[in-house]
């Protein structure tokens, strides 16, 4: 099953190849990974999108916390979460294509950031697998260059990740 | 600058001596210059100079391992590094608390390909509990205390300082911090009381319960706890390759090792138990066997371990405990102590079962007039020492069968690899342990393959007149390698024969030692009786034992194989 995993670890360097290192080490899947600093300058927040079964899932969550840089550690699936990921979209925005990438991108609620006389470049956000969807609704000949954050996430309400 | 400023490299050498460090295990060179010009014009530790850095951790390790203090070795950068690096998932594999400093390029030279650089810290990442790259020399004092707090804490394991050479040659102010707090790092101590309790009353009530001890007995310094559990509860108990000593060996509840070369009463009391304890033990794969065929028989599995990742790894675990085993077992018998203790009735029954398998005799062998067999030099050694001796081993038949017959009774007593398996530890362990116990007898048991993968430590051995025994079980052959060819490759040795072997007595007359073969049964206890005779006390003396050829380990447990389907001597 897909986990996402959120952690607060030491902003050192190095700190980032300790759980990258962690995950090839041990044969763990990594989806996607994401990391930057928070608002507190000594720590790095990470999402860890993996799979596993139920075993895997533990383990790795006690691996990750074995490391000595990492604080805190947290499996968003554990309880409601809300996940985002940023994509920016280059496609074909010529005469052709124009009217249908302007439409598909009113739908999925993106954004376009650059235009050309033959492109359009979009930004959208959602889950991961409103990413997936819009990729899957447009014509495959029309995309010119994707790029994708992974996704980041956070517990809703009161479940708070914080040192 | 103000007078008690001092360099880096000093400040490294007074951290030293703040942890009250006695050896120092390593070898020069140019990034780590400044450490060793502060290390000449200090008295507080011994430097113990080795003659490849693969033996400096090795030692080091093997002084951790006999005394439970921290080893610390020292090693130059590069190629100092990565010779080190074997030495440190050795011991990293087997939970050893140590700290390695090992000398880098300096900083504004990291990253330029300079000479003797590598990155040591990102080498050394997956097998060390952590690492540090120093980049300030306001931070050697505080990185150095985090790295021996970290190593000797929680689950030990080895800790790295890096430490670049401009660092070691500035100058500041020393002050040693008084505690360290990390806040991402807090070990669990205490096991949880509700779950002690749970487990106690378990195993007061099982019908055939059983325990198995590991490395976390002996490490977590909780042998006498352990055993007087183990006494009051009246169980059987096995132990893994690491756990050895950690419940005298001498004790009839005790069945002897298990696993791929345990005893046949251990794996089959394994196997057959309705609730079982272990301590300080990881359910590895060279000790279940297969998890699916372990679980096959119905158990209720209890898990002491401090390190919580170590919990539900290879096999489901129903009670786990998170703590220190001493502090468990501690809480565990002062509970017994209030419990009205009768005898639990099943156990007669229980160990009749045992009493049948243990008839079984699976580690007797057939002597023979004219060849030495090995298990005959082990038994042998053990009667010469009066089983009192630290012994060190390699890697192979000759491990398991030091294992199998000599019976340790204490902790600490019993030093090899048993996680990575490392060849050539054998005689750098005897190092570490001789300067630890000067007076002790200290015995490396190892074969002609093992020995040669470190034999230029005789050097350092004459060096610091270290009288250590060498029983070299001399087959010809990488024998495990032999054994593994013969059951499971149809007899094709391939590159197991040792061809071309040196001559062992005029190769140890030539660092200064004394070499002695022994070729002959009659001869293997006259021959230990001398080397360990007062006349031998200080020397060193490489034995030489031709044994038999086609001597294999038994019993077996096949790799992928479940506990109860061992081979014995007897099936072939």
């Amino acid at each position: 099953m897909r986990h996402i995993i959120s952690l607060l670890m030491e902003n050192e360097s190095g700190a980032l190849s300790r759980v990258s290192g962690l995950f090839s080490a041990r044969g763990y899947n990594i989806e996607s990974l994401t990391v930057a600093p928070t608002e507190d300058s000594t720590l790095s927040r990470m999402t860890i999108v993996t799979s596993g079964s139920d075993e895997i899932i533990e383990q790795i969550i006690k691996q990750l916390n074995k490391l000595i840089d990492v604080v805190k550690v947290l499996d968003l699936n554990d309880g409601r979460f809300i996940e985002r990921e940023l994509m920016i979209v280059k496609v074909k925005a010529n005469a052709q294509y124009r009217d249908e990438m302007k439409r598909i991108c009113d739908i999925f609620r993106g954004r376009i950031i650059d235009v050309s006389d033959s492109s359009f470049t979009i930004e959208i956000t959602g889950s991961s697998s409103k990413l997936d969807a819009y990729i899957e609704s447009i014509d495959k000949a029309a995309i010119l260059e994707t790029v994708r954050t992974g996704a980041s996430g956070i517990g809703r309400g009161d479940r708070i990740l914080k040192v | 600058m103000s007078s008690n400023h001092i360099s880096g490299a000093e400040i490294v050498i007074r951290c030293l001596h703040e942890e009250k460090v006695k050896f120092v295990f390593g070898y020069p060179g140019g990034a780590v210059l400044n450490i060793y010009d502060a290390v000449f014009q200090q008295n507080k530790f011994k430097h113990v100079l080795v003659r490849h850095e693969q033996a400096a951790v090795h030692a080091a390790d093997a002084y951790s391992r006999s005394t439970g203090k921290v080893g610390v070795a020292l090693v130059t950068s590069g190629p100092g590094a990565t010779n080190a690096v074997t030495g440190i998932a050795t011991a990293y594999m087997d939970s050893i608390p140590m700290v390695i400093i090992s000398g880098q390029v300096p900083t504004y030279a990291i990253g330029q390909d300079a000479f003797q650089e590598c990155d040591t810290v990102g080498i050394t990442r997956p097998c060390v509990k952590h690492n540090f790259l120093v980049k300030d020399i306001k931070d050697i004092a505080s990185t150095m205390k985090k790295a021996f707090y970290v190593a000797s804490s929680g689950r030990p394991g080895p800790v790295l300082v890096d430490i670049p050479k401009d660092i070691t040659a500035e100058k500041y102010e020393f002050s040693y911090p008084k505690s360290v707090h990390l806040r991402s790092y807090n070990p669990i101590v205490k096991g949880h009381s509700g779950q002690i309790k749970k487990a106690l009353s378990l195993l007061l009530n099982a019908k055939r319960p059983m325990i198995y001890s590991g490395g976390g007995v002996v490490l977590g310094d909780a042998a006498s706890q352990l055993t007087k559990f183990v006494r009051a509860i009246g169980s059987p108990i096995t132990s893994t390759l690491m756990g050895l000593g950690g419940f005298p060996a001498s004790d009839k509840q005790f069945l002897g090792m298990l696993g791929m070369h345990g005893t046949y009463e251990a794996n089959m009391a394994m196997q057959e138990c309705d609730v079982l304890l272990a301590v300080g033990a990881r359910f590895d794969d060279r000790v279940i066997g297969n998890p699916e065929h372990f679980l096959s028989k119905p158990k209720t599995i209890i898990h002491i371990d401090i390190d919580p990742s170590s919990i539900s790894k290879r096999v489901k675990i129903d009670i786990p405990i998170v703590g220190d085993v001493i502090s468990v077992l501690t809480e565990l018998n002062d509970l017994l102590s209030k419990e009205k203790t009768k005898q639990n009735p099943s156990l007669k029954r229980w160990f009749k079962d045992i009493g049948q398998w243990r008839s079984m005799n699976c580690l007797s062998f057939k002597n023979d007039k004219k060849l030495i067999k090995p298990q005959f030099v082990i038994q042998t050694l053990h009667k010469v020492t009066k089983g009192d001796a630290f012994i060190t081993s390699d890697v192979g038949q000759h491990q398991m069968w030091a294992a199998q017959y000599y019976p340790f009774d204490k902790p600490r007593r019993w030093i090899n690899s048993g996680g990575l398996g490392t060849m050539g530890v054998g005689l750098p362990y005897a190092m570490g342990t001789q300067l630890a116990h000067p007076e002790a007898k200290v015995a490396c048991v190892t074969g002609e393959a093992s020995i040669q993968m470190c034999i230029q430590e005789l050097s350092t051995c004459k060096q610091f007149h270290l009288p250590i025994k060498i029983i070299n079980l001399n087959n010809r052959y990488m024998g495990m390698v032999r054994q593994w060819q013969e059951f499971f490759y149809g007899n094709r040795y391939a590159e197991s024969y040792m061809e071309a072997l040196p001559d062992f007595v005029k190769l140890a007359e030539s660092y200064g030692h004394i070499g002695m073969k022994i070729e002959k049964p009659s001869d293997v206890e006259p021959a230990l009786k001398e080397a360990f005779s007062n006349k031998l006390k200080e020397r060193l003396v490489f034995m030489d034992f031709i044994t038999d050829q086609k001597e294999n380990v038994f019993p077996m447990v096949p790799n992928g194989k479940g506990l109860s389907e061992m081979i014995t001597a007897e099936d072939l």
